[in-house]
């Protein structure tokens, strides 16, 4: 569980970015931090990691308070963390394989062939083990995304964090991807944090949501409370297109 | 960014790099596959520019020495210790600032705008210790022998005019090659190159491991970073020279 408290984190120009921002992220969930461009999820999302140190507040990680953390505590904390980056962030001069190995090589003391099958288990979890040998470049951004997954995964972290990783994909895709990710969070018990702005995910794997409006949280829900959250600036992002305006419709037809 | 607050945060990523590895076998890892991309690629033109330009020399020294008065063993001797005293370690540094320069900004700048020293950092490891320290390290411990190549080059170059045009007979050109040999050169070339290696890839890690941006970004701090790094080598070649040779 992580738990962010008060925090507040403004940059150069003093404009308020994040402004006391209160909320938990459960483990075991597909917590998702949602909001129109510009509204500060990016940077919630890194100041939670460690990556923007905050103004004010706490960010707790288990009772660990990441923000009273010296940049080695925070080095040896982000070993508990995996993160699957917008465009994959995968090493152009490895291959899958190496990719997902790599955190091992770096942390792990096991002897190579048991790196290599721990890594082909990821690669397993993911369904990618035909493209162990190939280079990032020679595979499509839904394998890129996969084989992120698996190098993301492959220490058990406790805590996954996703941004945006269903972009540049096709809805086939970004579904496969956004239940590969909700699976993995059931399954190893994660708490994962995913930065989105695809209403799909939102309305398929949004456990926990997170809503946030010109810094500040705007609302608090799971995808089955999104349909009547009484925040008009959420109604306006989650029902801009009018497909999503007529599921609202169905929605209330069918239950009423 | 003025130069004030280049030379801190220079200062600073040096802090970072020149650290203990995480782990030494990703250290040796990188640092073999960095001395042949660094150092093993580079031989081709460093063999062929030293050959050429031996030859060069050996022309026009022949061509300013043709006063009967001069000994005809000078020419020999102005072409080794010219090649052995400012092209070898430091035209040839100034030739690799842009080859070797360009490719180390240019990959450390794309794996920063593609997130991929993001990735490094969030795993918990020091990003520039673990990408530029065994560039850094493979580069200087290649160059000495890059020049050493191309010091024997050049003079086969030299020697090749002699043997094969009537520019100076192969007895004079070897007779000048031995003529009053200073060991120390050798020693002044190589450290004056180590020196250089030093700028030219930890000045190419800065450019690249500071883009902001994108490819556009990329494109021009690879290039910000083969001038200044050729800038400093003019720099720091005139003060090694005073220093070690003075």
């Amino acid at each position: 569980m992580i738990e962010v408290k008060n925090v507040s984190k403004s940059f150069h120009d003093g404009v308020k970015v994040l402004d006391n921002i209160n909320t938990v992220f459960e483990t075991g969930k597909t917590n998702l931090i949602i909001g129109q461009s510009g509204s500060g999820k990016t940077v919630l999302m890194k100041s939670t990691v460690g990556i923007h140190k905050v103004d004010e507040g706490h960010i707790l990680y288990d009772g660990r308070d990441i923000t009273k953390m010296n940049d080695n505590q925070i080095k040896m904390m982000h070993r508990e963390i995996g993160m699957l980056f917008q465009g994959s962030a995968l090493f152009d001069s490895m291959t899958v394989l190496e990719n997902v190995m790599f955190p091992l090589d770096m942390f792990s003391d096991m002897d190579a062939d048991a790196k290599r099958d721990r890594a082909i288990e990821c690669l397993e979890r993911v369904d990618l083990k035909r493209a162990i040998d190939l280079f990032p470049a020679e595979i499509s951004g839904g394998m890129q995304k996969r084989a992120a997954i698996a190098r993301a995964i492959v220490l058990n972290p406790k805590y996954l964090f996703c941004d945006e990783p269903n972009s540049g994909l096709d809805p086939k895709t970004s579904l496969m991807i956004d239940r590969l990710i909700q699976e993995i969070t059931h399954e190893f018990n994660i708490t994962t944090i995913i930065n989105t702005h695809d209403m799909n995910s939102v309305m398929e794997i949004g456990e926990n949501i997170v809503f946030i409006y010109k810094g500040q949280k705007g609302w608090q829900g799971n995808k089955d409370q999104v349909y009547d959250t009484g925040c008009q600036p959420l109604e306006d992002l989650i029902f801009a297109s009018e497909l999503y305006k007529k599921i609202k419709k169905a929605h209330f037809t069918l239950k009423d | 960014m003025n130069i004030i607050e280049h030379v801190g945060s220079f200062t600073k990523l040096m802090k970072l790099t020149l650290t203990i590895p995480d782990r030494w076998s990703m250290f040796g890892r990188q640092y073999v596959r960095e001395i042949m991309k660094l150092g093993i690629d580079s031989i081709f033109i460093d063999i062929i520019i030293s050959l050429f330009i031996g030859m060069a020399i050996t022309i026009q020294m022949k061509l300013n020495m043709s006063n009967p008065i001069l000994p005809g063993y000078l020419t020999g001797l102005a072409v080794r210790d010219t090649l052995l005293l400012e092209f070898s370690p430091t035209i040839l540094c100034l030739i690799l600032a842009g080859k070797v320069g360009s490719n180390i900004a240019s990959e450390i700048g794309t794996m920063r705008i593609t997130e991929q020293i993001d990735a490094i950092d969030i795993m918990g490891i020091n990003s520039a210790n673990y990408l530029i320290l065994p560039k850094i390290t493979a580069f200087i411990s290649v160059i000495p022998s890059l020049v050493i190549i191309s010091i024997f080059a050049g003079i086969l170059g030299g020697l090749g005019v002699a043997e094969f045009t009537d520019t100076i007979t192969v007895t004079e050109y070897t007779q000048g090659i031995q003529y009053s040999f200073v060991p120390f050169y050798v020693t002044y070339a190589i450290i004056k190159s180590m020196v250089f290696a030093f700028i030219i890839s930890s000045v190419a890690s800065y450019y690249g491991y500071t883009v902001k941006g994108g490819a556009l970004e990329v494109g021009k701090n690879s290039t910000k970073a083969v001038v200044n790094s050729s800038i400093i080598i003019l720099g720091s070649n005139f003060m090694l020279t005073k220093l070690l040779l003075t």
